[in-house]
Order: structure tokens, then sequence, then C-alpha cells
């Protein structure tokens, strides 16, 4: 039961929980196709849930809602810049990684220097990206450079590239949260802001590198994901504003901040995937899936915080 | 003699550890004005909580039968705060409407803005106060003028004693006579009022009756005509105990400089304990605040930091709650600890391991969690986390409550040797004792510097007298 006390256990456990009931309807039969898939998908949600993460632990009221205009942007600036060229690969990563840098800065900037709450600022600036994503785009679909497109569609050792792309992330996030000066900054922070100021903490530092980390690493995964669905679309980053957030909840990081984890998200996003293939295999109509996942996920939260309620 | 008004019998109040009544009694008869002084965690604001009904009292009685917020006011007992307890979002007559519930359900704005203003042109007449401007657009004696009126006034039964707590803080020289003299006519018509003030000159003239507090006690209770200036400071204070500075006067470069506003501007030197005292909430800690944001890093981390806080609210901006106490030890020297960035473990637990030692932090281990930490052992770790910075000046925002005598003197020493190494401590205190230690003391005052005491001239009675106002807002 001592494994229980970690707080992403949870996620795992639920995400496994679904994952055999799901084989358990279908005999088995396409359960490596469903891994697969589940690892794929997961590797978005956990490339924008890390960024959010961070926000998350930064403490009440900080959270970046503007991460499905930075994945749209990113991708449609990355895909439109490389043109399908082959040599052009480098520079599109580049732009991406600006494009994210940009957004963080520009995020900060409106809640430092207008003092807006993050959550008003963050959502004001996805307007304004959204808007430059519509404007660059034109509804034009450009295809990805080849190398891209199979990077991201394909497996290496069965376990797909862009898994290992968001297990390569999540390990160096790991390393940030946990052993470096920075992650125990944010901690700190997301406790007490003014007790970490007293303590040499320079916050707006911290603050500034936070939003920019989280835009940064949206824009990382909308890049992979036009690649991967072979272009770049305006509403490609809807479903990625709750999704950031839900893996970050349910993969047991405190919603106040301050205390964080990483291995959680990776069992809330394979978790998020697995619910909709499980209700799906089981038939269920559309409006039943949506109330039952909304149920299972209460119930996943509600264990994961009865762990904490029993802690010293 | 009269029916007193209330009467509190062999009070005992106690926070923890700290004691802030210890067997108080007062009787409170129609007709006087009694002063109540005594400096900082003498125990006033206490007796004034228990007066009003908001705070019960571990023993002793208060009144005959139970007593609370309800009873105090349907005796008649209003309370004008130190800290403004209008809401700034609401009109006159809408704050009137909470303080007043006796207030008629139909029509009670009409009733309200009359009882208002009839109390303000009878304190302050001439003020130009109208009941219908929202609080938020007074100025802060416009705010405390409405306040002190709204407690002298009531729809129904008229009130029976008005506690006054710094009342004059924010008023100049005028109002505060026509308050003054309002006190003396209510008193003339039977009410009774409780008058806290700093300002001795308004309590010997004001007053028909003094009481003084010290040490959560009453040490003197005699009529104001007993008293003078300067028996009524000698009552305040220790006569046993007279502090002594440790050192001649320090010599040497300025460490940290500052121009307040009004009063003397600071400065500390290499190497020097710098004292702040004076009464809580003049300035001490908004100084301390403000030295610390001039020097602390923003935006890019200090390689090595200019300056370093011991927090006296340890819930404000102390500990860090969710984590370990060697996490929370270490907090202000991560970057002493780490090499490109990444935290050494094995460097982090040395240095924890050997301020635990140092400072006698009582835990069978440094992974437990702060909050396991009695209040006192907390800290000692917020103080560890300080001292081992490599930032040549330490701020200490009055760190020492609920440390234990033990400890104290631990501390003193370990602060005393790093002086000695050339590090400048700024303390605020309202611990008299500790003024003692050091090499030279500001004296706070209405947010200015009102004094400064070097070696010899370092005293409780210096002190207290400059704390105090000898003259009617003549210094301020």
């Amino acid at each position: 039961m001592k494994a229980l006390n970690r707080p992403w256990a949870w996620s795992f456990l639920a995400a496994g929980l679904v994952w055999l009931a799901t084989i358990w309807v279908t005999k088995g039969a396409a359960s490596g196709g469903l891994t697969e898939a589940a690892l794929t998908f997961a590797a978005f949600s956990v490339l924008v849930g890390i960024g959010q993460m961070f926000v998350i632990t930064l403490g009440p009221g900080n959270i970046d809602l503007s991460v499905p205009a930075t994945m749209t942007l990113a991708g449609t600036l990355a895909l439109k810049l490389m043109d399908g060229a082959e040599g052009m690969v480098i520079p599109g990563l580049l732009a991406t990684l600006g494009v994210g840098i940009a957004v963080g800065l520009a995020n900060y900037a409106l809640i430092k220097a207008l003092r807006i709450p993050p959550i008003i600022a963050t959502l004001s600036m996805s307007f304004i990206i959204q808007s430059i994503a519509i404007w660059s785009n034109r509804g034009i679909r450009i295809k990805p450079p080849e190398s891209l497109a199979s990077f991201t569609t394909s497996s290496t050792l069965t376990v797909p590239n862009v898994a290992l792309v968001a297990l390569a992330v999540s390990i160096a996030a790991w390393v940030l949260l946990n052993r470096s000066v920075y992650g125990r900054q944010v901690a700190a922070i997301g406790q007490s802001l003014p007790a970490a100021r007293m303590a040499g903490v320079p916050v707006d530092g911290v603050r500034l590198a936070t939003y920019v980390l989280c835009a940064t690493l949206a824009a990382l995964a909308g890049f992979l994901l036009s690649c991967f669905s072979g272009g770049a679309a305006l509403n490609m980053g809807n479903e990625y504003l709750l999704m950031s957030i839900a893996v970050v909840v349910i993969g047991g990081s405190a919603v106040a901040g301050g205390d964080s984890n990483v291995p959680g998200i990776w069992g809330a996003g394979l978790f998020m995937f697995l619910i909709v293939s499980m209700l799906n295999t089981y038939q269920f109509q559309a409006g039943y899936r949506l109330i039952l996942t909304g149920l299972i996920i209460i119930a996943v939260i509600l264990l994961a915080s009865g762990r904490k309620g029993g802690r010293p | 003699m009269q029916d007193p008004v209330l009467q509190v019998h062999d009070i005992a109040v106690r926070f923890g550890e700290v004691t802030a009544l210890d067997g108080v009694s007062l009787t409170i008869a129609p007709g006087e004005c009694i002063g109540l002084v005594g400096h900082n965690g003498a125990g006033k604001s206490t007796l004034i909580s228990v007066l009003n009904g908001g705070l019960t009292p571990q023993t002793g009685s208060v009144g005959d039968g139970p007593y609370g917020i309800a009873r105090a006011r349907s005796l008649g007992v209003r309370c004008v705060f130190q800290e403004l307890s209008l809401c700034p979002n609401l009109s006159i007559t809408e704050n009137a409407r909470i303080a007043h519930r006796d207030l008629p359900a139909f029509g009670w704005r009409g009733t309200a803005r009359r009882i208002v203003s009839d109390s303000l042109d009878a304190i302050f007449p001439g003020h130009g106060i109208d009941p219908r401007a929202q609080v938020g657009e007074l100025s802060i004696a416009q705010r405390q003028m409405v306040e002190i009126a709204m407690a002298f006034s009531s729809p129904t039964a008229p009130p029976r004693l008005v506690i006054l707590d710094e009342p004059t803080s924010s008023l100049d020289a005028g109002l505060a006579a026509q308050l003054l003299a309002h006190v003396k006519r209510f008193i003339a018509q039977g009410g009774a009022v409780i008058l806290v003030s700093h300002i001795l000159d308004e309590i010997l003239s004001t007053a028909t009756r003094i009481v003084v507090m010290k040490d959560a006690r009453i040490v003197a209770d005699r009529p104001a005509a007993d008293f003078t200036q300067g028996s009524l400071v000698q009552a305040m204070g220790s006569s046993a105990k007279e502090l002594t500075a440790r050192r001649a006067q320090i010599t040497g470069d300025d460490a940290l400089r500052l121009t307040l506003p009004h009063g003397l501007p600071f400065h500390a030197r290499k190497g020097e304990i710098v004292g702040l005292s004076g009464l809580g909430g003049h300035g001490q800690t908004r100084m301390l605040l403000a030295l610390h944001e001039a020097h602390a890093p923003q935006w890019w981390p200090a390689a090595t930091p200019a300056v370093t806080f011991v927090a006296g609210d340890r819930r404000l901006n102390g500990t860090f709650d969710l984590w370990s106490i060697l996490k929370n030890m270490t907090a202000a020297a991560l970057p002493d600890l780490a090499r490109h960035g990444l935290i050494r473990p094995t460097a982090e637990a040395t240095q924890a391991a050997t301020w635990k030692d140092r400072i006698a932090i009582r835990t069978p281990d440094l992974q437990n969690p702060i909050l396991s930490l009695s209040g006192g052992n907390q800290q000692k770790v917020l103080f560890a986390r300080a001292l081992a910075t490599r930032a040549p000046v330490v701020l200490m925002d009055d760190p020492m409550r609920g440390v234990d005598i033990g400890t104290k003197q631990e501390v003193y020493r370990i602060i005393r040797d790093e002086a000695d190494h050339g590090r400048t401590f700024v303390w605020y205190s309202t611990e008299m004792e500790e003024m003692g230690l050091c090499d030279r003391v500001y004296v706070f005052r209405e947010g200015a510097i009102v004094a400064e005491l070097v070696g010899e001239e370092i005293s409780e009675h210096a002190i207290l007298a400059a704390s105090f106002a000898e003259s009617n807002r003549g210094a301020a």
C-alpha cells in the first residue's frame, strides 16, 4: 500500500485499470495498437501538461490559457516556413521555439507590467495569438517535410517516436523540478510568494522563466502534432486547454501550487486517452460517454486527494 | 458609588506559550475616562478585545453571566479600532447599517444618515463630510472621524462605554482637540471612555484615571492627577533592569543607508548591530521591507545576496509549509549549494546538519515537515536560513517571538559573534532587553525615526521617553 502514498500512483492505477477493462472486451485483440495509440496521444498531453504543471506550481492564480493558441500558431508558422522542404527542418524547429519564447515573454509582460491576473492575461493573449495564426494560415493546408511526417508517425523499438521525445522532455523536467535551484524556487514561490521573496528568490525572473517554459513546450507540442497529423489546423489545439490542466490535477500535483510531480502527468495523459477509448469500445453514445468521462475523472481525483487528507 | 458600566475580574488570556493577560481586574464606572497606557505587548489590545467581547478569557469573569460581542453591544460597549474597520466600497450610511443592527428595517437610510450627521456635528463641528459619500473616497482622517462618530451614535440606546484605541493617530491637532473635548462632555453626561494613546499629553489632560499595563498585568491604577509625564514613563518601564550597550561606537563604512520621508535618515555600518525600537507598528517593519526590497534580486539570482531577512511573522513571510525542515533551512542559500544550477544533495545536507547543531534545532530528522516543529524551533530554522547565506547584512523583523530563553541566549551569542566578523544586523524588536544588545538604536514613532541612541545612551527609559511623544505631536 505504501506505493499508493506517492501522489502520482493513482493516475497510473486508473490508467492501468482502464487499459485492462478495454483489453478485456476486445479479448486482447487490439492491445498492441491501443497501447501505441495511447502512448502517442499521451505524449502530446504530457508535453503541454509539463509546461502547465510548472505554471500551476507557481501558486494560486497562475495558469496559462494560451496553450492551445500557441500550439496552433507554432504549427502554422513552422509548417509555412518549412513549406515541405527537407532543408528547412532546423529553421522550422527554431521558429517553433521562437514562437514559444515570444508568447511566454508577452504573457508575463501583460501579467507584470499591466498587473493583469494570469488567467485574464493569458486568455486575452490567446485571442491575439489565434488571430495571428488565422491571418498567416489563410486556410491553406501545407504538408510537413516528409522526414518529419514519418518521424512523428513511426516507432523505435515499438515505442512511438513522439512518446520518446515526450519522455526525454519529462526526464529533463523531473531534474529541473527536483534537483535544480530553479525548480526549488518555483515550489517556494508556490507555497508563499512573500516568504520566497524574503528568502532572496528572484521572484519575477523565476515566474517569467516559467511562463516562457510553458509556452515553449506548448509550441513544441503544436509543432509535433501538426507534423503528426499531416498539417496544421486552426482548431488543432482546442482540446489541449483542458487536457493540459486535467493531466496536472489527475497526476496528483497540488492545484494550489508548491507541490508537483512529473510522473503523474504520464499516468494522467495515458488515462485521459484510454478512458475515451474504453467508452468507445463499450459503444456508449456520445452523451453518456462525456458524462462517464467526467464522473470517472472526479472519482480519480477524489481517491487521490483522500490520500493527502490521511497524511499527518 | 454608582453601578459600574462593566467589570472584569481576575481574567487571564494565553495564546499558546504567550501569556497576554495575567490576573487583570478592572472596574469601569460611569462618568470616568480611563487612560490605558503601556508599551507594546503589555496586553492593552488583548484587554480591549476582551472588553468588546471579541475574545473570551480562559479564566476570570467579564460582567455577569456569559459575555460576547452581542452582549457587549447590548450593554452599550463600542470600540473604535486602530485599524480602520469601515468597508471602503460602501457609503457612510451603508456602513452605519452594518454597525447599528438596531436600525429600523424600513427607512433605515434616513435614520442612519441623521444619526451619523448629528454625531459628526457634535464631535467635529464644521467637519464637511457628506454621509452619502463612499468611504473609499474619504481621507484617512475623515474615515477615522466617521468611525469615531459612529461609535458615539446610536439609533436606540445611547452607548455607555466607548473604547478609543489610538483614536488621534491620524487626526491633526485641531481635530484631536475637538475629539478630546467631546470625550470630556460625554463623561460629564455619565458615559465612560477607555482611551488608549501613545501621546501622554492626551492621556494626562483627558483621563480621570490612568491604568498602566506591563507584561500582561496592571502595574498602576491611580487618578490621573497623581501622574506626571516622568512618573508615567517610569511606571511603564521596568526600573530594575537598566540596559547597557555592549560596545563603544563603531566607525567604518556604511553597509546600508535609507532616507525616510520624515525624520532622521537611517544608516548602518559594517559590523554594527542596529536596533529598531519604539512602539509596534510605527514603521519599523515597513522600513525593513523597504531595505529588503531595495537590495533583493528581482529578475536574476544574485551570486552574493546583499541582504537576508529573518521573518518575525512566520505564517506570512517565513516558512514554506509543504517542505521539510531541511528545505526550509537551505532556501536562501541555494546558489551556494549548487553547481551549474543543480543542487548538490551532499552539500545541502552538510550545511543543514551544521546549522542544526549550531542553533540546536530539536528534531530527530531534518526530513520531517517544518510544521512538526514548535514555533520557537521553526523560528530557529528561519535564523539558520538567513545566517547560512553569505549576505553581509541581516535584517531581522522581531524574530524572537516564541523563542525560549535558552535559545535566545544562544542566538544572541551567534549574532554578536557574526557582527564581530563584520556582518551588519538591523534588528527590530519589541523586547527591551534586546535593544540592550545593540550598538545603536533608532526609535520610531508614526513612521519616522525620532531619536537615535548610541552606546551608553540606550536605556529602557530613553527608548520609552522617545516612543511616547512628550508634547502633543511636536516632534512628529
